[in-house]
């Protein structure tokens, strides 16, 4: 795959690996230096860091990806990540290098409340708490979870902040706060059920056992519709820094909704308005109702911003869609600035409020083009462009040049081929 | 204010969407009536179901909740006045959000009289000048939950309920929503005046309910 890496991504990565103990143990100086990397190897005895060399018998315990796959995530606006307070923010997974639908956990996009040192939990001792507006409040062990019926399903997180902005060069810029995962867990509805839910509850605050206690508000339909309180990604434990030992997963929703490192939840009659719930909320009615669930949305993965194309010839055009509405029906390919639209292939499993690979042979005539995606969901919501949100908001065109867009960014992402082959953001 | 739910076209169930997964439910909704239907007949229980996980007491919930209602409902005893509140800012507070309650690297606490630009990075949520939090939550409330369980910085959680009253009282005075004399506790705190009271919808939200746009072309 043609990718062409920003000078920072090295500095960022490495900033990114950088221990959060030795952070704290020798300070901002040695840690910006320090780019000892560390793996957390989720385990019943919490994470441990692994020493400085991996010896041969590491490796064969835990495996790594080979030397020459370079693909990372980094910090949005290369803001360091942790910063020199051991403050770990919003860090993009590499979507442009991207194949299949599942993201490495290792790659999968990190958000946080307020911006939150990654807490280092011992499973044996962590507990979540169901109570309020409940017959019987429980207290549940991460042995006790797991006497409950295991679900594992696929599902996207998109942090509400994915909004693609002219000045982003690569997919990974624009889009790169989603990531995709086979999440495992018990489904909030069966935890509800056992603790036996009262009527007049109306909603849910859950809450999680980091130092800022980050919490969020959904409404208890969803909490009884598909939610996950996840311990499993991918085949092993939650990683930490996705909210081991126990996270929630709220399909299809922000990603802000779905609480990491899950430790509580109280049974309301009413939208409680956390902190974080504050900083969503518009006075819009309009806006608002594009808050909680996601769109339809696609983007062309490659070629994208940044990659170059290095003559005429076939290519496989290929990209990620979905939607927090359902599964993705269909996907429409346009190469000639959205005049015509061609039906692209579903390439590979189709999951329900999950990413979901599409690609289509391409053949490039070495003239410059412009390249687009829409996607249409099972509710019938077909992906907008960003005339048709202007439309819908009574704004002018250029409107979203120099404003944020309206709720939920899932407006139709296209990338202009120049004639030498170079891929910018035509947003 | 709500959304209005006639504005929206409702559609039914998810139909045919999930066709794949729906034997998987169906077996698993099976599953468990079979085993309600075992075991909730011996107990005849409306709940408890599987009979795991550990009743906590009435104590251990208390230790544990910190969750507000905008009403007001289970804040703890205590009070506070923004004069008490001005000295603790400046211990605990002033380091990181600055002297006034702006320009430093923490988000904006107190609107200045002529705008400066956040110094603070744009963090989630997204607090600048236009959200400064004593103006723009809706309730009383919001400010005092996130005091109490995010404050200060590396000593989160440390704040004893006066305290986190009295810091209320003070960036509500300084931001001109109460006057300086005025006593928040229990009571008084759920009843302030927020200008922004009104400044949200909540949208409704249903199993397979569509935004509202965009529409189906």
């Amino acid at each position: 795959m043609v990718s062409k890496k920003s000078p920072t991504t090295k500095r960022a990565a490495d900033s990114t690996k950088a221990s959060r103990r030795k952070f704290l143990a020798t300070g901002a100086a040695a840690a910006a230096l320090g780019a000892v990397q560390t793996t957390a190897v989720p385990a019943t005895a919490g994470q441990t860091p692994a020493p400085e060399a991996k010896s041969l018998s590491d490796l064969i315990a835990y495996g790594e990806r080979s030397q020459y796959v370079k693909s990372v995530r980094v910090p949005v606006d290369e803001r360091p990540s942790p910063d020199e307070f051991g403050l770990t923010f919003h860090v993009l997974t590499p979507l442009q290098d991207s194949v299949g639908v599942i993201t490495p956990s290792s790659l999968h996009f990190i958000g946080t409340h307020r911006g939150s040192i990654v807490p280092d939990i011992n499973p044996n001792e962590h507990r979540l708490l169901i109570h309020g507006m409940v017959d019987r409040p429980l207290e549940f062990s991460m042995d006790d979870l797991r006497r409950f019926p295991a679900v594992s399903r696929v599902h996207f997180i998109e942090c509400l902040g994915n909004h693609s902005k002219a000045k982003d060069k690569t997919v990974q810029e624009t889009h790169g706060l989603t990531s995709c995962s086979e999440w495992t867990g018990v489904l909030l509805s069966t935890l509800l059920k056992e603790c036996g839910v009262q009527k007049g509850a109306s909603w849910v605050v859950s809450e999680g056992a980091e130092e800022v206690k980050g919490a969020g508000s959904i409404r208890l339909a969803k909490a009884m519709d598909d939610c996950i309180a996840a311990y499993g990604q991918n085949g092993e434990a939650v990683r930490p820094q996705q909210g081991f030992p126990l996270r929630l997963v709220v399909p299809g929703f922000e990603g802000i909704y779905n609480t990491k490192w899950l430790r509580r939840i109280k049974v309301v009659d009413r939208y409680y308005m956390t902190y974080n719930d504050y900083g969503h909320i518009s006075k819009n009615e309009e806006v608002a109702a594009l808050t909680f669930q996601w769109g339809p949305k696609s983007v062309i993965t490659f070629p994208s911003g940044g990659q170059t194309l290095p003559g005429p010839g076939v290519y496989q055009l290929t990209g990620l869609a979905w939607s927090g509405g359902g599964v993705v029906r269909r996907v429409e390919v346009s190469t000639d600035g959205g005049e015509t639209w061609k039906d692209a292939e579903i390439r590979g499993a189709v999951h329900p409020k999950a990413h979901t690979r599409f690609g289509m042979d391409w053949k490039w005539d070495g003239r410059e083009c412009v390249l687009q995606s829409r996607c249409t969901d099972s509710l019938g919501q077909v992906q907008p462009s960003r005339a048709e949100l202007a439309a819908f908001f009574k704004v002018s065109p250029d409107y979203y040049q120099t404003h944020g867009v309206q709720g939920t960014d899932n407006t139709i992402q296209p990338w202009r081929v120049a004639s030498d082959g170079s891929v910018h953001n035509a947003i | 204010m709500r959304f209005k739910s006639s504005s929206l076209s409702f559609r039914g169930a998810e139909g045919d969407e999930e066709s794949r997964f729906s034997f998987g439910v169906a077996l698993t909704a099976m599953i468990l009536c079979l085993c309600c239907g075992g075991v909730a007949s011996a107990q005849s229980s409306t709940y408890g179901t599987y009979g795991v996980g550990k009743t906590p007491t009435p104590e251990e919930i208390r230790a544990e909740d910190i969750t507000i209602s905008p009403d007001g409902k289970n804040l703890p005893p205590g009070k506070g006045t923004a004069k008490e509140g001005a000295e603790i800012f400046a211990q605990k507070c002033a380091a990181c959000h600055g002297e006034n309650g702006y320009g430093g690297m923490a988000p904006i606490l107190i609107k200045p009289e002529t705008p400066v630009k956040s110094s603070a990075p744009c963090l989630a949520p997204c607090i600048g000048p236009g959200s400064v939090i004593p103006l723009h939550a809706p309730y009383a409330t919001v400010l005092w939950d996130y005091i109490n369980r995010a404050m200060p910085f590396r000593q989160e959680g440390s704040l004893k309920p006066d305290e986190v009253y009295a810091l209320t009282a003070f960036l509500f005075y300084k931001n001109g929503v109460i006057k300086e004399d005025e006593v928040l506790d229990q009571t008084t705190l759920p009843k302030v005046k927020m200008p922004n009271r009104d400044g949200y919808a909540i949208p409704d939200w249903k199993p397979g309910m569509p935004r509202p746009f965009p529409n189906k072309h």
